[in-house]
Formats: structure tokens, sequence, C-alpha cells
């Protein structure tokens, strides 16, 4: 096995093990309220994370760029209220839009 | 009432498609970068069924064309894939899985899966959302990831898709309806504003994990203010 094989196949053991982590914390534990509202409020934090590093950063670097745009036209769609896809599409649009004129 | 359920389903299966569709896309791109950078066909499509979490396999691969030893690619990774553990945590009452469904269940926990699960409003359409998204993600994420590995060039970049715009646009519109409470729009605001401050200075998938700290802060705030901010 070479060297490269080992990493991926720990890389994809690990992987789904930090997964499996999750589900088996003790619930004595996550059922503590102090720890259980934290856990509510967990993913908003970090999807809200996700979104702001892979919109407004590349590589450690902050940047404002075609992605920023297309997320503006994706916030102003949701207070719209516009459906699912019209949002994805169109933020993609802008952006794609964007890098083909500049 | 029963339309109203066949509606629901079908405004589910819908958006599951579409992103497992933007993920797909995604995939071709993973598979031709991965070969690219000099993992095999086997290697690239091993970590699509196995580590199945597109973020740290984009990682991994880009340790490793860039010439870095295969423990950074590794480490890299796993940093990663930490927050699926966090997502774990917050599923595992939702989806109430018991037996060998634990670890198939586990397996799918990834961000799109999540935000698919938060967003509804009742556990029977968070069960629902959760096993659509995670279905339709892993087919089209592998079926790609294949493609793309053997297709290599072929390839367009993602970029000139816009779909680097698309994800952040999909989770915005999923998390979307739960920012009206004033705890869960403190916590996104928080959570941003942390891991972009932390970027510059943290290895990537730090800065995302970095986002707990605020919503626990948020959450003893409330506790020691003694009332809901609802």
């Amino acid at each position: 096995m070479t060297a490269l094989w080992v990493a991926v196949v720990i890389t994809g053991a690990g992987c789904f093990l930090l997964k499996l982590a999750g589900f088996a914390l003790p619930r004595r534990l996550v059922e503590h309220p102090a720890v259980r509202g934290a856990v509510e409020l967990a993913p908003v934090s970090l999807l809200a994370a996700l979104i702001a590093v892979g919109a407004f950063t590349t590589a450690h670097r902050l940047a404002l760029d075609a992605r920023a745009a297309g997320l503006a036209v994706a916030a102003l769609l949701v207070v719209a209220r516009a459906p699912f896809l019209v949002i994805v599409i169109a933020a993609a649009a802008t952006a794609a839009g964007l890098r083909a004129v500049v | 009432m029963n339309t109203d359920l066949q509606a629901d389903r079908r405004r589910i299966a819908r958006d599951a498609i579409a992103i497992g569709v933007a993920t797909g896309a995604y995939g071709l791109s993973y598979g031709a970068i991965a070969v690219a950078s000099g993992l095999s066909v086997a290697q690239a499509s091993f970590l699509s069924l196995f580590a199945f979490t597109g973020a740290s396999q984009f990682a991994l691969v880009g340790v490793v064309g860039a010439g870095g030893s295969v423990v950074a690619a590794g480490a890299a990774a796993l940093l990663l894939g930490a927050r699926n553990t966090l997502y774990a945590v917050r599923l595992a009452d939702v989806l109430g899985v018991h037996g060998l469904r634990r670890p198939l269940a586990a397996h799918l926990v990834i961000d799109e899966t999540t935000a698919m699960a938060v967003a509804q409003p009742d556990p029977a359409d968070a069960r629902r959302a959760f096993w659509y998204t995670g279905a339709a993600v892993f087919l089209c994420w592998n079926v790609a990831t294949l493609v793309g590995a053997l297709a290599g060039d072929l390839i367009a970049d993602p970029a000139a898709l816009g779909l680097d715009a698309a994800f952040p646009a999909a989770f915005l519109a999923l998390m979307a309806p739960r920012l009206r409470e004033r705890p869960a729009l403190l916590a996104a605001i928080a959570g941003a504003a942390v891991a972009l401050l932390a970027t510059p200075f943290l290895p990537a998938g730090l800065p995302v994990l970095l986002a707990v700290v605020p919503a626990l802060a948020i959450t003893l705030w409330q506790r020691a203010a003694g009332r809901s901010v609802r």
C-alpha cells in the first residue's frame, strides 16, 4: 500500500467516524438544557460561517468578488420569497454573468 | 390534509434533487482535480464513497496536488470533517435512528443534508428532507466523481458556471426561515463574523468550527438572562 492509499483510507474512515461520533455522544450530556440550546443553534452558526467563508474568502484572505454579488441577489430573492430553485440559479447566473462580462 | 402532505413531499423532493444536481456538478470537478493532483481513479472514488464530505475531499486533493505531505493532507481533511460531528449531535434526536440505519444515517450527515433538515418546520419533514437529500447527493456525488476522474479536463470550471456562488445562496435560502427567531439570527451573524475574522489566521476548517462558540455564548447568555429572547 502506498502512503497516499494509507492517507485516503484513514481519511475515509476518519470522516465517517467523526459523523458517527455525533450520534454516539451520551444523550444525558446532550439533554442538559444549556447544551441542548447550544446544539439547537450550532448548525445555524456553522452554516452561516460556511456561507461567509464560501462567499467572502479565497485561500485565507477576505475577498469581495462575483460570489458576493450572487449572494446579494440571493438575499433579495429570499426576502421576496422566491422559490428555492430560483434563488440558487439566480445566484449562480449572477456570478457567472459578472465573470463573463468583467 | 393529504394533498398538503403530497405537496410537502414534492417540494422536499424537488429541492433535494436540485441540491443533488448542483453537488454533482461539483463532483465532476472534484474527480477531475483529484486525478490531476495525482490520485488514481480508485482513490478519488474511494473518498467519495467513504469520506463523503466534499470540503474534506477537496482539501485532501488540494494539499496532495500542491506537493504537501500525505499527513498534512489527511489532517486538513479531518479538520474540515469535524463540523459533521456537531451536525450529527443536532440531527440525532430528529432522525431517531437505531441499529443498522444509524451508521447509514451518520454517513449522510453533511452540510447539505443538515441545512435541508433543520430548514423544515416539523420533525417528519426534517427526516424526509434528510433522507431525500442524502440519497440525491450521495448518488450524484459518486457518479460525478467517477465521470470527472475518467473524463479529466473535459469538465468546465465550477466558477465559470457560478457554482461557487450557488452553494452559499442555497444555504442562505434554506436557513432563512429560521433567521426570523432572534437567537438564531444572532447566532448566524456572530458565527459568520467569527469565521471571517479567523480565516486569515487559522487552517481551513477551524474558522467554521469556531462558529460554535457564539452559539454556545448566546445560549448561556439567554439562560443567564433568565428569559427567552424569542
